[in-house]
C-alpha cells in the first residue's frame, strides 16, 4: 500500500489556508445528522469533543477515569508554546516551525509542523478567553519563559500547573456542551476495540468499568485521542492508567503504527529509589531556566554537594554546549546525564543521578523570586524526597516521559483506516524523533480545537456512507472477540501478578530500548519479550470476575497489549539503522557522541502494518521531503 | 534515610453500592518509609492477589497530586494527616512502626460507594456542567493580550483554579457541603474580566445544582479548608456568597 500523506500543494505557508478552502464542507443543518465518537478527554480529545459539538455534530465521548477532567494531560507542568513573540525577542511562526523540525531531528513532516506553528497563536487567544489564569507580568500582560531547544521565550504557563489549567479549560467547554446535550459523556469506559464496517471505522466496543458490561457504540467517524504509551516501560512519568490498548487495537484492525521506537526520555525526573516504586515524577523542564546541571569532576566523589568546591564541579551541559547551555533539547540533556553516570560521576545513594542546582539563581534573584516561579515544584520535590531544594541541589535522572511514535495519520489526521482519526500524543505526526518541551500541549490543542473540526468535515462531506447501527454483525463479532480475551485472562489463574509481569517487561524495554540501543541488545530483548509474553498467558493471576469493578482485569488487558507492542518497538528500533533524536543506536554516533542520522537511507517515517498474530509486521515507508529547511547535523553548541 | 516499618491496616471493604461493608484487618510489613501511601496499598494488594483474595479497589491515576482521582479517609482525616497533601503524595515516613491505620472511603450521600475505597463523584461534574465555564466557542477569540489583567488578580484566580476536584472538602464537612469546590470555580471565573458577563448566572446555577445533588449547606465549620490538599481558602466561599447575593438581588437573571 502506498502511503499518501495528502499534503496540500502550494507554498508551505499557504498550504493550510488553501486546504481549508478546498475541503468539502458539511452545511450547518446537516452537522446534526452526523455522530462522532471521541475516545479520550485529554487536551486533544477534550478540545475536539467540545469543538465538534460547538459546530453542531453529535458527539459521544469516552474516558477510563471517573471524570473527563482527570485525563493525564492534567499533570503537565511547564507550559505551552506559541509564536506570539510578545517578548519581542525574534520569534515568529517560521522560527517555531524551524525549531520544532530541528528539535525533532528532521524526522517530522514539514507541512504538519508548519500548520502547528500557525495555529499556536489561536490556542493562546482561545485559552485566555476560556478564563485560564496564565502567569502575567506586573503590567497585566502575559508572561513567557524559555524551554529547551529554543533561544526565544515563547512558553506560556500557569505556575507549574499549565496542563491542569489548559485541561480544565477544555473540560469546561466540554461541560458546556454536555449541558447543551451535544456531547454524551461516558466516563469509566475502556475502549477495547474499533469496529470496521465496509472498510470504514464505524464504532467501538467499550467495557463499562463499573458493571463490567461490554457496550457497543456506532457513529460516522471515530476519533482516538488516547494519549501515549510510555508505560510500556512500567516506570515512567505517565499516569498509572496510560496505555497503548486503544491504539494497539486499532493497529490490529488495520491502522498503521508509525515510528513506535521514538520515545522521549526526559532529563529532569526524580531518580528511581526502590523496587516497590510505581511511577516516576517529573521535575518540569522549566527548572532548567534557572537550575544548573552538574556532577563532581572526579569519578566516585561521595562528598556532600556543599563540600564540593566550585572548581571541582563539572557543569557539563554549559561546558559542552555553550550557546544553549542547560537548555539543550531533552534527548541531548538525557544522554549526557547518562554518560556522566556511566563514567562513575553519578551522585546520590544509587549513583544514578546528577545535580540540578539553584544556589546561583537564589543568590542572584532572591528566594522569593525562585519560589514564585517554581514553588510548587520545589514543594513536590521536598514531599517525595524529604530534601529541601532551596538549600541543597535537587538530584535528577532521566525517565521515560513521552512517546513521539503513534498511529500513522495523514495531513487530515486520519489513519490508514478511513474514518479513524487520531489526535494528540496518540498520533505520530509533529515531533519527529524528539519533542521539544511545551509543544505536546500545543499539539493536542491544535489538533482538537483547530485541525480536526475542519478535516473531519471534509471526510464526512466527501465520503459515501450507509446507515450502520450496533446491530451490524461487525459489532457482534468484535464484542465476542473482546469477551473471549477477557475470559481467557481470568481463567489462567497462575502464580504471578499482572504488575510483576509489567515490571519485568519495563526492565527489558529500559535496558535494551531506552536511552541507548544496540542491534545485539534489541535482538536479545525480542527473545526475552516473547518468552515473557508466553509465560504471561500461562502464569498470570487475575483475580475477580468479569462482571464487576475489577481493576486487576483492567491492568491485565493493558499489560497484555504492552507485551505485544513492546516487540513492535524493538522491531522498529532494529530496522532504523541510524541514530536520530531520542533513538540512539550506539553504532551510529558522531565523534562527539551525538546522534548520527543517515538521511540518505532513513529520512522517512516507518509505518508498520499488522499482518496476523505472531507474524512479522509489514514495513511501509513514507519518505520525508524537506523543501523548506535544510537538513543539517543538529548543533546546540 | 530509608527504613522500613510494620503497620496494621483496617480497611473498609464493600463489594458494591448496595451490599454491606465492613473494616477488614491486614498487615503491611516491611514498608519502606520512602513509599507513598498508595504504593503501600499496592504492596498489600500484590499479596492479597497471590493469596487468591480480592485486592482493595481504589481510584488513582497521576500519583502526583494533580488529577484528583485518589482519596480516602485515613485515621479520620481525608487524604491523611499531612496538610496540603493528597493521598498519593502522602509518604510513609509520616507513620511510625507499629501504627494502626484505618482507611475508609469518602462518606457522603452524594458520593455512593462503587467498591471499597472507590466512590462515585459524578455530581461534581454535574455542578460544573451547570455553569462552571465561560461561554466561548473555539475560533472567535481576540488577541490574548487585548485585556491586561493585573498580576494579583491572575494570581488569585490561579489560587482558586488549583482545585483538583477530589471531593475531600465534602468528605471533611459535617454537613457534606460542596461549597469549597463550588466557590473555587465561581471565584476563579468571577475574578477574571472574561468571566464577569456570566458571573451572576453562574453562581446561581452552580449553587442550585449543588443543592439538587444533595450536598449540604455551609455553616462555616472550616473543616474543608483544613483538609483541602490544594489549600483552597474559604475566602472563596465569601466571594461566592457575594456573587450569589449580587445575582439574586441585583440582576434580572434568576
Ligand atoms: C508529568 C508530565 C508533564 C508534562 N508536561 C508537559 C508540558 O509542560 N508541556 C507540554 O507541552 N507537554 C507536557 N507533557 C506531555 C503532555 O502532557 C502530553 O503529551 C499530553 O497531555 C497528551 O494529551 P492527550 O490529549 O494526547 O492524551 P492524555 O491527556 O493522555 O489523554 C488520554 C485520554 O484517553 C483516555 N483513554 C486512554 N486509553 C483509553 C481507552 N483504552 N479507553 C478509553 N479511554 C482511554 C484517557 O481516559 C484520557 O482521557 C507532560 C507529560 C507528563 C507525563
Ligand atoms: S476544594 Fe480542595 S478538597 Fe475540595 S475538591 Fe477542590 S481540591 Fe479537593
Ligand atoms: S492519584 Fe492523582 S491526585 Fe492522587
Amino acid at each position: 500500500m502506498q502511503l499518501d500523506a495528502k499534503i496540500p500543494d502550494g507554498p508551505l505557508a499557504e498550504k493550510w489556508d488553501r486546504h481549508r478552502f478546498e475541503m468539502k464542507l458539511v452545511n450547518p443543518a446537516n452537522k446534526r445528522k452526523f455522530d462522532i465518537i471521541v475516545v479520550g478527554t485529554g487536551l486533544a480529545g477534550g478540545s475536539a469533543s467540545a469543538t465538534l459539538a460547538e459546530l453542531g455534530y453529535n458527539v459521544k465521548t469516552f474516558c477510563f477515569q471517573d471524570s473527563p477532567r482527570r485525563a493525564h494531560s492534567i499533570a503537565a507542568q511547564g507550559g505551552i508554546n506559541a509564536a506570539k513573540n510578545y517578548p519581542n525577542d525574534g520569534d515568529s511562526i517560521w522560527r517555531l516551525f524551524y525549531d520544532t523540525v530541528k528539535g525533532g531531528d528532521f524526522r517530522a513532516r514539514e507541512a504538519n509542523v508548519h500548520r502547528l506553528a500557525q495555529v499556536s497563536n489561536n490556542i493562546i487567544d482561545h485559552c485566555v478567553a476560556q478564563g485560564i489564569p496564565f502567569a502575567r507580568e506586573y503590567g497585566g500582560l502575559l508572561a513567557n519563559r524559555s524551554f529547551g531547544g529554543a533561544q526565544v521565550s515563547r512558553t506560556f504557563y500557569a505556575r507549574g500547573q499549565t496542563g491542569q489549567q489548559l485541561l480544565l479549560g477544555a473540560y469546561s467547554s466540554l461541560a458546556r456542551q454536555i449541558a447543551a446535550g451535544k456531547v454524551t459523556m461516558f466516563p469509566r469506559r475502556e475502549m477495547l476495540d474499533v469496529v470496521i464496517v465496509d472498510g470504514q471505522a464505524r464504532g467501538i466496543v467499550v467495557r463499562n468499568l463499573i458493571s463490567g458490561e461490554l457496550e457497543t457504540h456506532a457513529a460516522h467517524a471515530v476519533v482516538l485521542a488516547t494519549g501515549g504509551y510510555g508505560n510500556v516501560f512500567f516506570l515512567s512519568t505517565n499516569a498509572m492508567g496510560c496505555n497503548v490498548t486503544a491504539a494497539y487495537r486499532a493497529y490490529k484492525k488495520g491502522a498503521f503504527f508509525a515510528n513506535p521506537c521514538f520515545t522521549q526520555i526526559h532529563p529532569t525526573c526524580i531518580p528511581v529509589h526502590g523496587t516497590y516504586q510505581s511511577k516516576l515524577t517529573l521535575m518540569s523542564e522549566s527548572l532548567r531556566n534557572d537550575g544548573r546541571v552538574w556532577v563532581p569532576k572526579k569519578a566516585g566523589d561521595t562528598r556532600r554537594p556543599a563540600d564540593i568546591p566550585e572548581d571541582e564541579r563539572d557543569y557539563f551541559l554549559e561546558r559542552k554546549y555553550p550557546s544553549f547551555g542547560n537548555l539543550v533539547p531533552r534527548d541531548v540533556a538525557s544522554r549526557n546525564a547518562k554518560e556522566q553516570c556511566d563514567m562513575g560521576k553519578g551522585v546520590g545513594e544509587t549513583r544514578l543521578a546528577v545535580y540540578l542546582d539553584f544556589a546561583d539563581a537564589i543568590r542572584r534573584d532572591g528566594r522569593a523570586v525562585i519560589e514564585k516561579k517554581y514553588g510548587n515544584l520545589f514543594q513536590m520535590y521536598a514531599k517525595i524526597t524529604a530534601d529541601n531544594p532551596y538549600e541543597t541541589p535537587m538530584m535528577i535522572y532521566p525517565a521515560v516521559h513521552y512517546t513521539m511514535g503513534g498511529l500513522w495519520v495523514d495531513y487530515n489526521l486520519m489513519s490508514t483506516v478511513p474514518g479513524l482519526f487520531v489526535l494528540g500524543e496518540a498520533n505520530f505526526s509533529d515531533h519527529g524523533a524528539n519533542r521539544l518541551g511545551a509543544s505536546a500541549l500545543m499539539q493536542g490543542l491544535a489538533d482538537g480545537y483547530f485541525v480536526i473540526p475542519y478535516t473531519i468535515g471534509g471526510y464526512l462531506a466527501g465520503t459515501p456512507q450507509r446507515a450502520v447501527t450496533t446491530a451490524d454483525p461487525a459489532f457482534k463479532a468484535a464484542t465476542q472477540a473482546v469477551n473471549g480475551r477477557i475470559s481467557k485472562l481470568l481463567s489462567i489463574n497462575g502464580h504471578r501478578t499482572v504488575d510483576d509481569f509489567h515490571r519485568e517487561l519495563g526492565g527489558i524495554m529500559w535496558d535494551y530500548c531506552g536511552m541507548a540501543r544496540t542491534n545485539a541488545g534489541l535482538e536479545v530483548a525480542r527473545g526475552l519479550i516473547q518468552n515473557l509474553r508466553a509465560e504471561f498467558w500461562e502464569n498470570v493471576k487475575v483475580p475477580g470476575d468479569p462482571g464487576e469493578f475489577n481493576q486487576s482485569l483492567e491492568r491485565a488487558g493493558r499489560v497484555a497489549d504492552f507485551l505485544e507492542f513492546g516487540e513492535l518497538m524493538l522491531i522498529d528500533a532494529r530496522a532504523r539503522q541510524e541514530s536520530c533524536g531520542g533513538h540512539f543506536n550506539e553504532a551510529f554516533q558522531t565523534q562527539e557522541n551525538e546522534a548520527l542520522r543517515d538521511d540518505e537511507n532513513f529520512c522517512h517515517v516507518a509505518a508498520w502494518e499488522f499482518t496476523g498474530e505472531d507474524k512479522e509486521p509489514a514495513f511501509h515507508k513514507e519518505p520525508l521531503v524537506f523543501e523548506n529547511v535544510h537538513l543539517t547535523q543538529r548543533s546546540y553548541k | 534515610m530509608t527504613k522500613t516499618i510494620n503497620l496494621t491496616l483496617k480497611v473498609w471493604r464493600q463489594k458494591g453500592p448496595h451490599v454491606k461493608g465492613k473494616l477488614e484487618t491486614y498487615h503491611a510489613n516491611n514498608i519502606s518509609t520512602d513509599m507513598s501511601f498508595l504504593e503501600m496499598i499496592d504492596v498489600v494488594n500484590e499479596q492479597l492477589t497471590l493469596d487468591g483474595k480480592d485486592p482493595i479497589a481504589f481510584d488513582h491515576d497521576c500519583r502526583e497530586g494533580i488529577c484528583g482521582s485518589c482519596g480516602a479517609v485515613v485515621n479520620g482525616r481525608p487524604h491523611g494527616p499531612e496538610k496540603g497533601t493528597t493521598l498519593c503524595q502522602l509518604h510513609m515516613r509520616h507513620f511510625s512502626d507499629g501504627d494502626t491505620v484505618v482507611v475508609e472511603p469518602w462518606r457522603s450521600r452524594a458520593f455512593p460507594i462503587i467498591r471499597d475505597l472507590a466512590v462515585d463523584r459524578g455530581v461534581l461534574d454535574k455542578i460544573i456542567q451547570a455553569g462552571g465555564y465561560i461561554s466561548v466557542n473555539a475560533g472567535g477569540a481576540q488577541d490574548a493580550n487585548a485585556i491586561p489583567i493585573p498580576q494579583e488578580v491572575a494570581d488569585k484566580a490561579m489560587d482558586a483554579a488549583a482545585c483538583i476536584g477530589c471531593g475531600a472538602c465534602v468528605a471533611a464537612c459535617p454537613n457534606a457541603s460542596a461549597m469549597l469546590f463550588v466557590s473555587a470555580k465561581v471565584s476563579q471565573l468571577a475574578l477574571l474580566p472574561q468571566g464577569k458577563p456570566e458571573a451572576a448566572r453562574r453562581a446561581i446555577a452552580m449553587l442550585c445544582s449543588a443543592d439538587k445533588a444533595g450536598f449540604g449547606n455551609c455553616s462555616n465549620e472550616r473543616e474543608c479548608e483544613a483538609e483541602c490538599p490544594k489549600e483552597i481558602s474559604i475566602t472563596h466561599i465569601a466571594r461566592l456568597n457575594r456573587e450569589f447575593f449580587k445575582a439574586s438581588f441585583g440582576s434580572s437573571v434568576q
